[in-house]
């Protein structure tokens, strides 16, 4: 028995251990942003702090198993020994105060790390904006400032906090680029908001953490991180870019297609995300910096209210 | 006529499935064959399918769950093969249309018709036994959930062959449910398979509660009732308060996709968030409904093998209390990424962990439960080892995910789907295995051959990790689940490991097939009968009666003088049996057919529910109706066992015991 578990058990450390500290190169544990760096440590912390209760478990698993096994007659038995108050204390304060330790941990970083809270750097840098729409089963998006729109390529300078407002125009998804930290979900009728940054120029994959049916594994999207020139540079290819997005074509663009390229339009429609968000709540869309609800008036509300 | 049935909805075109219907039929017919060449369809039908004996419709529980088993993992590993081979423009060889219907199929069918199942089994097989009483509190009620749940299970898998089965994932997620997003067929197999189930087991709860509540034999008051009744108690109550929630939430997606009611659409005014926050309402409590037993089942087995009785009795009860009222307060954990504010978020991550606390305290119960004992390392025992050993890693990375901002980066992960299969397959599933070893010669009278049970569990165990691992990496390294295909050449080496690991996991279910087939072949070997009713040397009351028990369990109830009342009599002299007292007429249900006619009524029902074929599915209601009707004016439906009787078959087991005395 002894034999047999034992070498399990090192192989079994080892094999924590290295999720902890030789996964260097895993996108979770080489984040490029703040956010994802802070939830990197966020996650070694709160394991570190288990560990502490779970390697004594499981060692002790063994030992009690091994010392007290049939055969070894010389251990002591006491067949009539079930209670102990002094026990009792420890394993109920124990566990209770690395729960207390983490509960704390999670009233922190959950404020912190809130995806709708602004980031830090928005009070030296101006943030850019980047509409996302989810739709089957590519991502599309609005630059508002720039008047531009990209589908499944998105780019923004480092360091730069980028504000994120999502939805979707189909069914549910989840915005989510590992190498930068938090994910949200992207629902037709409803913003959501997401505040991300990145601090090493790269080449980033985005992905859905939301299955949403048969085109899900190609809606991928590249993130593109990059000084503030070949930011500008980059725009400008866009807005050089001969198709432009409005509300006749959005529809073409909205229907569903698999493994969809990379597109550029030199021009999208303003309101153009606002009027997605509207058409599912009778042509209604909240401000989110006012919490009022505004009328949007669109050609969309009339068109393709689906069912 | 046919509503939307048509000869293109049988898929001859894919030759997986065309493969599968023919092995299917051939073993069907094999066995079916074999029936009636033996000539034991009269016997299956008086002694099986009309039973109310809850022995045996635990047996049938089990059997189905393993069937379940059976197809869900033909379901994980033809997904595993996929992904080791769908890298680099490879499409692998389950086109998404065919592989989303899989992974659906693996988690509804493993969650409901084998873990279900399972457990449901186990609870029969032994409650009733273990706090002496002759049977449930509701005979006619357990045979029809029984049916329930197998026709639901009948019916999932017709939509192997006609039509599709649902595409949306184990939960089906609106609006990809609805029918703007999903016009076939395949959510409404999806609807109508766990919607019947769940009438099975919401009967369950109703019955177990009841039976526990009220049938106890006298002196066994709540605070000396076995842990594994109380486990069962404490799951019954999170059936009653959890299942009514998935009907609903159901049923509210079936109006919607059969009436265009805007309960979770897009438009309309529906609301997708309400349907996750209803279905994990169900769903969180669930796994609780799952793991409290096999947390039961792992406290009677360690107190056996080690000798002694369970450390802190008392604790293990509070702990499964806390657990369950805990359980019912968690599930917003489930979509912390929704975008719900930060104190929401605070509130459901820290009541998540909290529950940690009280698991914690049961795995240092076991731990002290085997210091200053003397272990047997019976096959039972290696899989609480491999259990208490697995569950605290799981338990770990459960916490993790229930910290909300590191729930942000692995949500939808493979860490989350290796999370869960290590808290279900190392808590679950070994829990409910070694309870099956253990209580097997219980149920049927001869012992589970322990060299193939320690084979399978050395499988199940190394196997368990090669799978299993590899997923949390992956999750650190961003692939999310439900992917068909992908490119990143840093997932493809760890993908080939997991697919090492289900081939494992597939030979550990070889063995435990070759265990059943080597026991029951050597079934009347001497070392293998157990003749005493007690072959464990075990602490409740399960073991004073014979193995097989009779059909009335016990000739003369017996009286509970402490916790552990079988351990108490044996050491105080006291003959629990009470043999050759006075026996008394004992009063039994009946056996009937009126739970197999409602559950294949419901089948029809169901199946042409899905097709939209409304005269069947008239038929079908109108046949439930008319049977519970007929059912409940009938009052023949119970009977006297003679004194006589009652005596013949308990001399016989004294005669065996003095046998067995003698041979020692």
């Amino acid at each position: 028995m002894k034999k047999k578990i034992l070498p399990r058990l090192s192989s079994l450390l080892c094999l924590s251990s290295a999720f902890l500290l030789a996964g260097c190169d895993w996108a979770l544990f080489d984040p490029k942003g703040t956010v994802g760096a802070q939830e990197k440590s966020l996650i070694l912390t709160s394991t570190y702090a288990m560990l502490l209760v779970v390697v004594p478990v499981i060692v002790l698993t063994l030992l009690f198993a091994w010392q007290y096994r049939h055969s070894n007659t010389s251990a002591e038995y006491l067949p009539k020994w079930s209670h102990s108050n002094k026990i009792e204390v420890v394993i109920w304060v124990v566990p209770s105060l690395i729960i207390l330790f983490l509960a704390v941990l999670t009233y922190q970083t959950c404020h912190s790390l809130d995806p709708y809270r602004p980031l830090e750097e928005e009070a030296n840098v101006k943030p850019i904006h980047v509409e996302v729409v989810a739709l089957d089963w590519k991502w599309l998006f609005i630059y508002p400032d720039e008047g531009i729109a990209t589908v499944n390529q998105m780019a923004f300078p480092v360091n730069t906090p980028v504000d994120f407002r999502i939805t979707s125009d189909a069914v549910m998804n989840s915005f989510f680029i590992p190498q930068l930290g938090s994910q949200i979900y992207a629902m037709a009728g409803m913003q959501t908001q997401l505040h991300l940054v990145a601090n090493t120029a790269g080449n980033y994959l985005g992905e859905s953490a939301n299955f949403s049916g048969r085109g899900f594994s190609d809606m991928r999207f590249r993130a593109l991180a990059m000084s503030n020139d070949d930011y500008a540079a980059w725009v400008q290819k866009v807005k050089a870019a001969s198709e432009q997005l409005d509300n006749s074509n959005y529809s073409k663009l909205a229907a569903p297609s698999e493994a969809n390229p990379v597109e550029y339009f030199s021009h999208a429609e303003p309101g153009l995300f606002d009027q997605i968000v509207a058409k599912y709540n009778n042509g209604m869309v909240m401000d989110k910096s006012t919490g009022k609800m505004l009328h949007v008036q669109s050609a969309m509300s009339d068109m393709n209210m689906k069912e | 006529m046919l509503g939307k049935l048509s000869w293109s909805d049988i898929p001859i075109d894919v030759p997986i499935l065309v493969g599968t219907f023919a092995g299917a039929a051939i073993a069907g017919l094999a066995v079916l064959g074999l029936i009636t060449y033996y000539g034991k369809w009269g016997y299956l039908w008086k002694e099986w399918f009309t039973s109310v004996d809850h022995k045996r419709l635990g047996v049938m529980y089990i059997v189905l769950a393993l069937v379940a088993l059976f197809r869900g993992f033909a379901d994980a590993i033809m997904m595993r093969s996929q992904l080791a081979l769908a890298y680099a423009g490879n499409p692998g060889y389950l086109p998404p249309h065919h592989y989303d219907q899989i992974f659906s199929a693996h988690g509804t069918i493993m969650i409901f018709f084998m873990a279900m199942a399972f457990m449901t089994g186990l609870m029969n097989v032994i409650v009733p036994l273990q706090i002496g009483a002759r049977d449930v509190a509701f005979p006619f009620l357990n045979s029809l959930s029984f049916w329930m749940t197998t026709i639901s299970f009948v019916l999932i898998n017709v939509s192997l062959f006609i039509g599709e089965f649902s595409q949306c994932g184990w939960l089906a997620y609106p609006p990809l449910s609805e029918q703007q997003f999903s016009p076939g067929v395949g959510v409404d197999y999806y609807i109508w398979a766990v919607q019947l189930s769940g009438v099975g087991t919401l009967l369950t709860g109703v019955n177990f509660f009841t039976t526990i509540v009220k049938m106890r034999a006298p002196g066994m008051t709540f605070m000396k009732m076995p842990v594994f009744t109380w486990t069962i108690f404490c799951t019954s109550v999170l059936i009653m308060l959890s299942f009514p929630i998935l009907t609903v939430a159901l049923g509210l997606l079936g109006l919607d996709r059969y009436l265009g009611m805007h309960f979770f659409t897009n438009d309309g005014g529906g609301n997708q968030m309400l349907y996750l926050s209803v279905i994990w309402g169900w769903g969180h409590p669930e796994v609780y409904i799952l793991v409290l037993p096999a947390f039961g089942a792992f406290s009677e087995i360690t107190q056996t093998f080690s000798r002694k009785p369970l450390f802190g009795y008392n604790t293990m009860v509070y702990a499964t209390c806390s657990i369950m009222v805990l359980s019912m307060v968690v599930w917003l954990h489930h979509f912390f990424t929704m975008g719900a504010g930060a104190n929401v978020n605070t509130f459901f991550g820290i009541m998540t962990m909290i529950i940690a606390i009280p698991t914690g305290v049961k795995i240092f119960n076991w731990l002290f439960t085997m210091y200053k004992g003397r272990v047997e390392f019976h096959a039972t025992m290696y899989w609480v080892i491999g259990f208490m050993i697995t569950f605290t890693i799981g338990g770990m990375t459960g916490v993790m995910l229930a910290i909300p901002a590191a729930d942000f980066v692995l949500h939808n992960s493979l860490f989350v789907i290796a999370h869960f299969h290590n808290v279900i397959i190392g808590g679950v599933y070994f829990g409910y295995v070694a309870a099956m070893n253990f209580w097997f010669p219980k149920a049927f009278g001869f012992k589970l051959n322990e060299a193939w049970g320690k084979r399978a569990f050395w499988l199940w165990f190394v196997g368990f990790y090669f799978a299993f691992m590899p997923l949390y990496v992956l999750g650190f390294e961003g692939m999310t689940r439900r992917m068909n295909h992908y490119d990143n050449p840093e997932w493809y080496p760890w993908l080939l490991v997991a697919e090492a690991g289900a081939v494992m996991i597939a030979l550990g279910i070889v063995c435990q097939l070759t265990q059943l087939y080597v026991s029951i072949r050597d079934r009347n070997l001497a070392e293998n009968r157990d003749l005493t009713g007690d072959p464990w040397n075990a602490r409740t009351l399960e073991w004073s009666t014979s193995s097989p028990p009779p059909f009335y369990n016990f000739a003369v109830v017996p009286a509970v003088h402490d916790l552990d009342a079988f351990a108490h009599d044996k050491e105080a002299g006291i003959d629990t049996r009470a043999a050759g007292s006075n026996y008394q007429p004992i009063h039994m249900p009946k056996n009937t057919a009126a739970g197999f006619f409602v559950g294949m009524f419901s089948l029809i029902l169901g199946f042409a529910a899905v097709w939209w074929i409304w005269w069947l599915a008239a038929v079908g209601l109108i046949g439930v109706i008319a049977t519970v009707i007929a059912r409940s004016s009938n009052n023949d439906v119970d009977y006297y066992v003679p004194a006589s009787e009652v005596a013949r078959i308990e001399n016989e087991h004294t005669r065996n015991l003095l046998a067995a005395q003698a041979a020692e």
